[in-house]
């Protein structure tokens, strides 16, 4: 339990502490929400979909948990090669325990990032319906991390250095952004987006954070928390495997 | 009694063999120096009984327990200073020694102790609450083994631990491992480029070059052996004297390359 702890510890310091990441990282999704949220809101409205802020925000949320998410797990890359890695990796700990800390730690920034988020889009006029599911919002939120920290930590596994990150930003968490139904409604889709979108773990967890702050959901609260729990199950398990096997 | 032992040991990195028919053994309690040129498989072997890589082929024993499969138990037996950094540079120094006395269960009282005289003892009490980032590469150094000095294993791998220290902070330094091994029976297996050092304080020595052991034995035989007066002397007659290209670092780079899309 201490170990677990002092991991995510670790976590958190590290990113208390590089505020320019914190606050870089937070430009994207005030452009996205701007531009986006502003510029497609009449045409959204035209079209009968509603107030586009209402809709895109907590797509937005979804994003900037999967960027910091996937980036968090990433970072086991940087530990590689900076050495701090090995301190862990010779420890009398449990690589399970070893990758679990991290990955609670990297979720849990993920989240601060996605509130964040949140609370920047109030001011763009986001109005979520009711406050008192808000902490059902945040624990999808905290879902969505945790499932992305470790498809991160099981890439990061599996590299050893920083090259393939185009690679993976452009192959991998593009695809799982755009096509998730964080930008537009998964209705009505030709046929091969439905389905990459249906497959998409983001799209269940955008469209549980949507549910819980605009009470519409796509999907419906139970598939969403049951998609999560699995791919959760799922990703730290791949995770773990992997992290287990890393040779230095 | 043998705390290490190893037969037959090989690592292969594709083409390249690290590691070739290596087989030696450490007594316990003793200073076991493991010399050798620049990319002769000393860090290599190293990562092997330190469970970092598992070997190609061979036998191998730390602490009666085989690294390649008892992976936890084997961890719990030794500490170790690694040759390149292991620090986190976004922690400050107490950070980095509180994160690795728990990472090693030392009870919090104890740690909270221990990590104030090893702090002490490397001088950098003053700069305890410092960010790693801000140090220069002697100090990162000292409190590098000043963390892997933290808990009292069985066996502690220094992989070149005094490497650009200066010789009073050397001299400290070797003086308290000597008094851990010592007082506590604590085994040192060591690499080191500094033949006084290895002549100083080793009991036994392997001088291994191009994956292969060429010779074992104390600084004594070793001279006897090759008819010379001085540890450097032997060493250079056994590896003779031509200057080896880094090949870690070319293995290094075949392995990112090999593992970057199949493992």
């Amino acid at each position: 339990m201490n170990v677990i702890y002092i991991l995510w510890l670790r976590q958190l310091k590290r990113y208390f502490r590089s505020k320019a990441r914190m606050i870089g990282s937070l430009g994207q999704p005030i452009l996205f929400l701007f531009a986006l949220g502003f510029g497609f809101g009449p045409i959204f409205q035209k079209a009968g979909g509603g107030n586009y802020i209402q809709f895109l925000a907590p797509g937005i949320i979804g994003m900037s948990i999967l960027f910091t998410a996937v980036f968090s797990g990433i970072e086991i890359i940087w530990d590689k090669q900076f050495g701090f890695l090995k301190e862990t990796l010779v420890a009398p700990v449990s690589r399970i325990k070893i990758m679990f800390g991290r990955t609670l730690g990297g979720a849990t920034v993920a989240t601060l990032q996605g509130a964040i988020v949140f609370l920047l889009s109030l001011l763009v006029g986001f109005q979520p319906v009711s406050l008192s599911l808000i902490p059902i919002a945040l624990l999808f939120m905290f879902m969505i991390a945790l499932v992305f920290t470790a498809l991160g930590t099981a890439i990061a596994s599996l590299l050893d250095d920083m090259q393939g990150f185009q690679l993976i930003m452009n192959f991998l968490v593009m695809p799982l952004f755009f096509l998730s139904g964080a930008l537009f409604p998964l209705n009505g889709l030709p046929a091969f987006i439905d389905g990459i979108a249906s497959v998409d773990p983001l799209s269940y967890g955008v469209d549980a954070v949507r549910g819980a702050l605009t009470g519409v959901y796509h999907f419906s609260f139970s598939i969403d928390f049951a998609v999560l729990v699995g791919m959760i199950i799922l990703f730290l398990g791949i995770g773990s495997y992997l992290f287990k096997k890393i040779q230095i | 009694m043998n705390i290490i032992e190893t037969k037959k040991l090989v690592k292969k990195f594709g083409d390249i063999t690290a590691v070739d028919d290596v087989s030696f053994e450490v007594k316990k309690g003793e200073i076991f120096a493991f010399l050798g040129p620049n990319g002769a498989g000393k860090s290599t072997t190293i990562k092997i009984l330190t469970t970092l890589l598992s070997p190609t082929g061979g036998e191998i024993l730390v602490n009666g327990k085989n690294p390649a499969h008892e992976q936890d138990a084997v961890r719990a037996s030794f500490g170790i200073v690694f040759q390149d950094p292991s620090l986190d540079d976004e922690l400050t120094a107490w950070e980095n020694m509180e994160f690795h006395g728990v990472l090693y269960s030392i009870p919090k009282d104890i740690r909270r102790k221990r990590i104030t005289e090893m702090l002490e003892f490397v001088e950098l009490s003053d700069r305890k609450d410092d960010l790693v980032k801000n140090f220069s590469g002697g100090m990162k150094r000292r409190l590098e083994i000043a963390r892997g000095l933290l808990h009292h294993p069985k066996i502690l791998f220094l992989d070149e631990p005094t490497l650009g220290l200066d010789p009073q902070t050397r001299n400290h330094i070797w003086k308290y491992i000597q008094d851990l091994n010592k007082e506590e029976g604590m085994t040192i297996f060591f690499t080191t480029h500094y033949m006084e050092e290895a002549d100083r304080v080793a009991q036994t020595i392997a001088v291994i070059d191009h994956g292969k052991i060429v010779a074992q034995g104390s600084s004594a035989e070793l001279k006897i052996k090759t008819h010379t007066t001085s540890l450097e002397e032997a060493f250079l007659a056994l590896t003779g004297t031509v200057i080896r290209e880094e090949e870690t670092k070319s293995v290094d780079r075949m392995r990112a390359g090999r593992r970057m899309w199949h493992k």
